[in-house]
């Protein structure tokens, strides 16, 4: 196994008196894909959305136990989040490009981390955009509004807004429910590619799509992490029923 | 007991058709009096040029500009400082916070206070005590700044248009899905540069319709400007905050009741008001298109 980027201590975490997270210890490893899957409700998005403090925005949000990345405590006082998010970008179910041309989308990290020279900008969109496997697509329509991409592009647009910024970590969750078979096969061939330089965390309900793309597969039940280990130990030879029910699609 | 909530329900329906009509009604005759009282009168150069004859005769050219120029300042007030205080109480203050309960409960009052009370305290406060104050410091006592000018009238007008820019504006940033501001948070940018980067640009609709609904409000009224900035007539158009200025729907009010032949400057006074239904009628069509423009889009 290779160095482990992210580590969770007795993760527990509630909204007002309700437990969504019940201690979850997990190590997930550096520059692999680790697949989150479970039944809905299950708290899958609410423990991603921890890693980037993200659930910082939601007032009842409780959380205990600690999150290290790189051996760093990420809920420490001295930890400035917006660095943090810097580190770990997060990819969302509902594709969510703003209101302006595909370059701003993608120039929009840089600038407000203070990259304002338009050769350099042009260099960093032109990237994110190869690295997102979207660049032949909309090279020719950079001034063009991002809302007129279609579904697909547009969630591959928000991975390349996303690696604009130069993350360590990218958090997906539910990339591609929304999307058809094909937009689907592409976002899973790029998350292969981006696997070689990026930590991988992703959410999905598609087990097949799980199989296919991690390394690694944590099963979550009602908050609690139920089984964790290699994508094809977990997928062929679970060693807790109710992985293998699920899995199998008995329930869920 | 079934005839009876029949006979309850056909009169509320009789009673509602009948206001329906009553308003239309009401709106019509309005229009078709100040038209035909006004058609022979309004002309580019009734627009254009400066009353004449002791505002007799000649046209209306510097109440127009006095209003322009009132609701401008006005504005230069009035959107943002409502537009800041919208956006701290959409993104800042807690929903249920004694300060943003206050303001709340301040903005709701300000918005049934009688537009004459305003005028008076806007003569109190602007020109008493900040205007008295000023000239106090500034100007070794000499009156300057303690009487009514562009100023005062248009700071107390903003004072009174600030609510119906605070709710417009905090109506547009809801608008702006939780989404976008989560995925520009999760690039890394602070609270403020979301806010300025992705809030405002995706309220801008709102803000505009804010300011022309305000701009509206604030060239109807007149209360507000009585006494701290409107003239009955002056010879010269106002060039500085400090002098005093005309005003379309004061002028109005002058010439149906002080002008010495009220009935010769009838044609006058209907022009005079075609131009103010005009003004406020278009703006507020404006204002409705844009806000079913963004309404649609919410959906
Ligand atoms: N903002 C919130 N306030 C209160 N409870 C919440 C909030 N968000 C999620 N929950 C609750 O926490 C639990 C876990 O939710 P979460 O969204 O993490 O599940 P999930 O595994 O991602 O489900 P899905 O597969 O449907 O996306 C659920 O019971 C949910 O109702
Ligand atoms: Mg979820």
């Amino acid at each position: 196994m290779k160095e482990v980027k992210i580590v969770t201590k007795d993760l527990t975490l509630h909204y007002g008196q309700k437990m969504a997270l019940n201690s979850i210890n997990i190590q997930i490893p550096e520059k692999e894909v680790t697949a989150f899957i479970g039944p809905s409700g299950c708290g899958k998005s609410t423990f991603l959305r921890s890693l980037n403090r993200m659930n910082d925005l939601i007032p009842s949000v409780h959380i205990k136990g600690e999150i290290l990345i790189d051996g760093l405590n990420i809920y420490e006082k001295k930890i400035d989040v917006v660095n943090l998010r810097k580190k770990i970008g997060m990819v969302f179910q509902k594709s969510n490009p703003f209101a302006k041309s595909i370059f701003e989308n993608i120039a929009y990290g840089p600038r407000i981390n203070g990259i304002n020279d338009k050769k350099k900008l042009t260099e960093i969109v032109e990237t994110s955009l190869k690295n997102a496997a979207i660049w032949d697509e909309v090279k020719d329509r950079l001034p063009d509004s991002a809302l007129g991409l279609s579904g697909g592009q547009q969630q591959r647009l928000c991975i390349a807004r996303t690696l604009a910024v130069q993350p360590e970590i990218i958090l997906m969750d539910e990339p591609a429910s929304a999307l058809d078979p094909i937009s689907t096969g592409k976002i899973e061939e790029l998350i292969f590619e981006l696997k070689k330089n990026y930590t991988i965390v992703i959410v999905t309900h598609n087990m097949q799509q799980a199989a296919r793309v991690s390394d690694h597969t944590a099963f979550f039940y009602l908050g609690e992490l139920i089984e964790y280990g290699k994508t094809r130990k977990i997928f062929t030879s679970p060693d807790i029923k109710q992985t293998e029910e699920y899995i199998t699609g008995r329930f869920g | 007991m079934r005839l009876k909530n029949k006979l309850i329900g056909g009169s509320i329906i009789t009673a509602s058709a009948l206001s329906v009509v009553l308003i239309l009604a009401i709106i019509v005759i309005i229009l078709v009096v100040t038209i035909i009282g006004g058609k022979d009168t309004l002309s580019w150069k009734f627009l254009t040029s400066f009353p004449t004859d002791g505002m007799m005769k000649g046209g209306i050219f510097p109440a127009i500009y006095g209003t322009a120029l009132l609701v401008i300042v006005m504005s230069l007030a009035a959107v943002p400082f409502g537009a800041i205080t919208a956006i701290y109480l959409t993104e800042y203050a807690h929903e249920k916070s004694w300060i943003a309960q206050t303001i709340r409960f301040a903005v709701r009052t300000l918005a049934t206070v009688p537009s004459i009370i305003f005028g008076l305290f806007g003569l109190g406060f602007f020109i008493k005590y900040v205007g008295g104050g000023m000239d106090h410091l500034f100007m070794g006592g000499q009156l300057k700044w303690a009487q009514p000018n562009l100023l005062w009238g248009s700071l107390t007008m903003a004072l009174l248009t600030l609510p119906v820019v605070i709710v417009s504006v905090e109506e547009a940033i809801r608008t702006v899905p939780r989404e976008l501001r989560e995925a520009s948070l999760a690039l890394g940018a602070t609270k403020w540069q979301t806010i300025k980067k992705v809030v405002i640009p995706g309220s801008i609709s709102g803000i505009m319709t804010g300011t022309i609904l305000a701009v509206s409000r604030g060239a109807g009224e007149v209360a507000p400007i009585l006494f701290t900035g409107a003239a009955y007539y002056l010879a010269t158009l106002p060039t500085s905050v400090s002098d005093q200025f005309m005003n379309l729907g004061y002028h109005i009010y002058v010439l149906s009741t002080q002008s010495s032949n009220v009935d010769q400057t009838l044609p006058i006074q209907f022009a005079t008001t075609l131009v103010l239904l005009m003004l406020t009628f278009t703006l507020n069509l404006t204002a409705v298109l844009i806000r079913s423009r963004l309404r649609r889009r919410i959906k």
